[in-house]
């Protein structure tokens, strides 16, 4: 019964955003009041249906209802109760009940907090998220309805994939979702104003907090992700270029790029065509990423099962909203205008390079994403690209945004004059060399290219962005001290200092891991990296839904025990699986890193040891820049601008409502 | 035409690959071994450790069968093998990967056996030689004892009607259909 209410609540509720996205923009278009009022109270209602047929899809998870298909498929009675709630994202049908909830749970956000927007606009912003949400709605409700019995009801559950029986990976895809959908607030924003015709300064200050918010739960999503990869693969890798993994890493890129670019707007106003063609980027890559997990055109260990006629849906899907998008932006952008003149050596142009370079790595990844996909489609051959393309083209790239980072924030607005900013940045490029030299010889035998490349690329940025933060607490904080700066401007060098510490991470740790795979006996030792890792033996533990071979090793250094680590071997009971749960003593440092494998012949079992230095530090790098993200969101001028704004936005309205849509 | 349509067309572009990307099969890997004989093997049987039976013994065309107890998904398509052997007459040779015997013959004992007899195969040597990485896997072999084809993954009604059937036809497995 109580399946069949959410799946109703379901039904209604793509009404509900059937009409939030039809009839309000009709009203806005033709300025009747009536109308573009509904979209307010539609969307708090589809977003309460939303929130009703969740709830009773994870009841049904908690209650083992085998009769539902879905969770039939994708739990079981003996698994424990917060993976069933995990369960209820575990595969394709719920994830995607997940990423309309949350898209619901933006949209009502936007209903909330919209102070400044005028009427008309915020029913278009609206009604933009309630057709993306209706055609997602109307997607599961046709190909992927998660609340389809099955009859006769099976006896037992099929489980939860073992690989998702992780507490990181359970809210990596909320969080990653959260990002993913929360470009569409920015890409409504965007489609608003160019049926609006009113592109400004206000229109992105508006957008900016939406973007950083959803850019923050993006990073944290893939760091997630990467952290995963790490732990539970079983490889000690921590990105492995697949194409899935691209598909969440392409939006970002954007994502950062119209951060960047936002601020231009914001303060300078110019690049307004670019920013808005950037919002609608975002959200479409997002939507490519959707296509392309769950169409199965792709291998990836993410894919869900491939059905033919869900990859035709999604793609219709993409043409009518991506093409949609972009046909009006083609159609509408020769008339925005931006005032804001620059010389060649500004802040707007550094930023303009920052765009060009997070672009062109994205284009590089779309590339190396689809191309083979082309080599298939024209019947060619069948390839796959690998971290060696990606790794040629990315890392140069970056350096080059690394570079990037550490001029831009020097550069004054407008106008920089070039002996001051040379003088300025001399000293931080010489001690960023000297830096790298040493660190590239204390690490290794003698210096290699690449370590010393990657060390003067992470101090580079490391030492401008602390002497920018020292020279603008100089100038500002006699009076106010450090509350003198906006957060904004912490929120950017937290932001930097992330990249920093994530390119240390990546530098180090690529160059000066180390690892063994050894067949021990029990007693048996490994030397790696100064380490002395003993395998002490193996025990049986058993766990709610799995068994597990629980090794001990412990670790000694020149005599000194180091730490005890407990690598898993773990095997499933429903889907007999056999699970590697790596063993990782961590320190800021290094990581020392234990897998175990199969036993081997003689009662031996094969042990990985890996050491891996710094590699924490691409984990926290990648959290500093969404602490950055959070502390930029914060921002006082978001919330002062927007009280400001409503005095002359009440005008605005007014004409707007007269002139209809411009 | 005005200077932004340019965005349109490679949007236009993008979706045609997309487009032709969903009629492919990503994950059809062509093997290797399609078209040689398949590699040489002495091995014991599941049922009788004594009997030792080699690449000789299994006179195609017929399907060779990787398969164990432990793999889910075999358990998934063994309906289907049954079918085959038992109402189609197809022969049917089983590799059992990676498994331990006492395992494999209680898993046939249980389920039924499809298999003429299946290959003993548990230190996974000659799944190396036969380029086996996932489970369940089904070869066709030939007359000649050539590979003709190899399906990886379980199989279900559709791989059988569509290619399994048409194929064992063409290679003159008269009992087939």
């Amino acid at each position: 019964m109580i399946v069949e209410l959410g799946h109703f609540a379901l039904v209604l509720a793509f009404v509900v955003a059937a009409v939030q996205g039809t009839l309000p923009l009709a009203g806005a278009h033709y300025g009747v009041a009536p109308l573009y009022r509904l979209a307010l109270p539609a969307a708090r209602l589809q977003f309460l249906l939303l929130v009703l047929s969740y709830a009773a899809l994870s009841a049904a998870f908690l209650q083992d209802d085998f009769s539902v298909r879905y969770i039939a498929q994708h739990s079981s009675a003996a698994l424990p109760t917060y993976y069933k709630l995990a369960a209820v994202w575990g595969a394709h049908e719920g994830s995607l009940l997940l990423w309309i909830l949350i898209l619901g749970a933006w949209t009502f956000a936007v209903t909330l907090f919209n102070r400044g927007l005028t009427e008309v606009f915020l029913a278009r912003v609206l009604a933009v998220m309630g057709l993306v949400a209706a055609g997602f709605m109307l997607f599961t409700l046709a190909t992927s309805n998660p609340f389809e019995r099955l009859f006769p009801a099976a006896a037992a559950g099929r489980d939860l994939n073992p690989l998702l029986q992780d507490p990181g990976l359970t809210i990596h895809p909320p969080m990653l979702y959260m990002g993913y959908v929360g470009f569409s607030v920015a890409f409504a924003f965007a489609v608003s104003a160019l049926l609006d015709g009113r592109l400004d300064g206000r229109w992105a200050r508006w957008s900016r907090p939406w973007v950083l918010a959803a850019w923050v739960f993006l990073t944290i999503g893939i760091t997630l992700g990467s952290w995963w990869a790490y732990h539970e693969l079983g490889w000690g890798g921590w990105w492995f270029w697949d194409p899935v993994e691209n598909a969440s890493f392409m939006p970002w890129l954007v994502g950062t790029a119209l951060l960047h670019s936002l601020a231009v707007t914001e303060k300078r106003n110019a690049f307004k065509g670019w920013t808005v063609l950037l919002a609608i980027l975002a959200f479409s890559l997002s939507l490519l990423g959707t296509f392309l997990v769950r169409s199965g055109v792709l291998v990836s260990v993410h894919a869900f099962a491939s059905d033919p006629e869900r990859g035709v849906f999604i793609l219709l899907f993409l043409v009518v909203a991506v093409g949609g998008s972009l046909a009006l932006y083609a159609w509408r952008a020769p008339r925005i205008r931006s005032t804001g003149v620059f010389d060649f050596l500004s802040r707007e142009n550094l930023l303009l390079i920052n765009n060009v370079i997070l672009l062109v790595t994205m284009f590089t990844i779309l590339i190396g994403t689809l191309y083979p996909l082309a080599l298939d489609a024209l019947g060619l051959d069948k390839i796959s690209v690998g971290a060696p393309y990606f790794s040629a083209v990315f890392v140069p790239l970056m350096l080059l945004a690394a570079l990037a980072a550490g001029v831009g924030p020097a550069v004054q607005w407008k106008r920089s004059s070039p002996h001051p900013l040379l003088r300025r940045l001399r000293a931080p490029l010489a001690v960023a060399l000297v830096a790298a030299l040493v660190l590239a010889a204390v690490f290794g035998d003698g210096v290699s290219p690449g370590v010393f490349i990657g060390a003067a690329a992470g101090s580079w940025v490391l030492l401008t962005t602390a002497l920018n933060l020292g020279r603008r607490l100089r100038r500002d904080g006699p009076r106010g001290g450090l509350r003198s700066l906006p957060l904004s401007f912490y929120g950017m060098s937290t932001a930097h200092l992330g990249l920093a510490l994530f390119i240390f991470g990546v530098t180090f740790s690529s160059a000066y891991s180390e690892e063994k795979m050894v067949h021990l006996q029990d007693g048996q030792s490994v030397e790696l990296a100064g380490y002395k890792f003993v395998f002490e033996g193996v025990a049986d533990r058993e766990g709610p839904n799995y068994m597990s071979k629980e090794g001990r090793v412990g670790v000694f250094r020149g005599g000194e025990p180091v730490a005890v680590l407990h690598p898993e071997r773990r095997t499933y009971r429903v889907q007999s699986d056999a699970m590697t749960e790596a063993a990782v003593d961590a320190s800021p440092l290094r990581d020392l890193y234990v897998a175990m494998g199969e036993e081997v012949e003689g009662g031996r079992r094969e042990v990985r040891v890996y050491y891996k230095p710094l590699i924490r530090w691409i984990w926290l790098g990648a959290m500093l820049m969404a602490l950055g993200g959070v502390l930029s969101a914060s921002d006082a001028r978001y919330r002062v601008a927007r009280r400001a704004v409503r005095a002359d936005s009440a005008r605005a309205d007014g004409s707007a409502r007269a002139g209809g849509a411009a | 035409m005005n200077r932004y349509n340019w965005i349109v067309v490679v949007f236009v572009l993008l979706v045609a690959l997309l487009a032709a990307g969903l009629r492919l099969d990503p994950t059809r890997v062509p093997s290797p071994l399609v078209g040689k004989p398949m590699p040489p093997f002495s091995a014991a049987t599941v049922h009788a450790p004594q009997r030792v039976v080699g690449d000789g013994q299994l006179p195609g065309p017929a399907l060779v069968n990787v398969w164990a107890s432990w793999c889910a998904a075999c358990h998934h398509e063994h309906p289907v093998l049954l079918a085959l052997a038992n109402d189609l007459r197809v022969p049917i040779y089983g590799m059992n990967y990676k498994d331990r015997r006492e395992d494999a013959v209680a898993w046939l004992g249980r389920l039924g056996d499809p298999y003429i007899f299946s290959v003993f195969d548990g230190d996974g040597r000659i799944g190396l030689d036969w380029g086996v990485y996932g489970v369940p896997e089904t070869f066709v072999i030939d007359a000649d004892g050539v590979i003709r084809y190899k399906h990886i993954g379980p199989l279900d009604d559709d791989d059988v009607e569509q290619v399994l059937l048409p194929l064992l036809a063409d290679l003159g497995a008269g009992r087939a259909r």
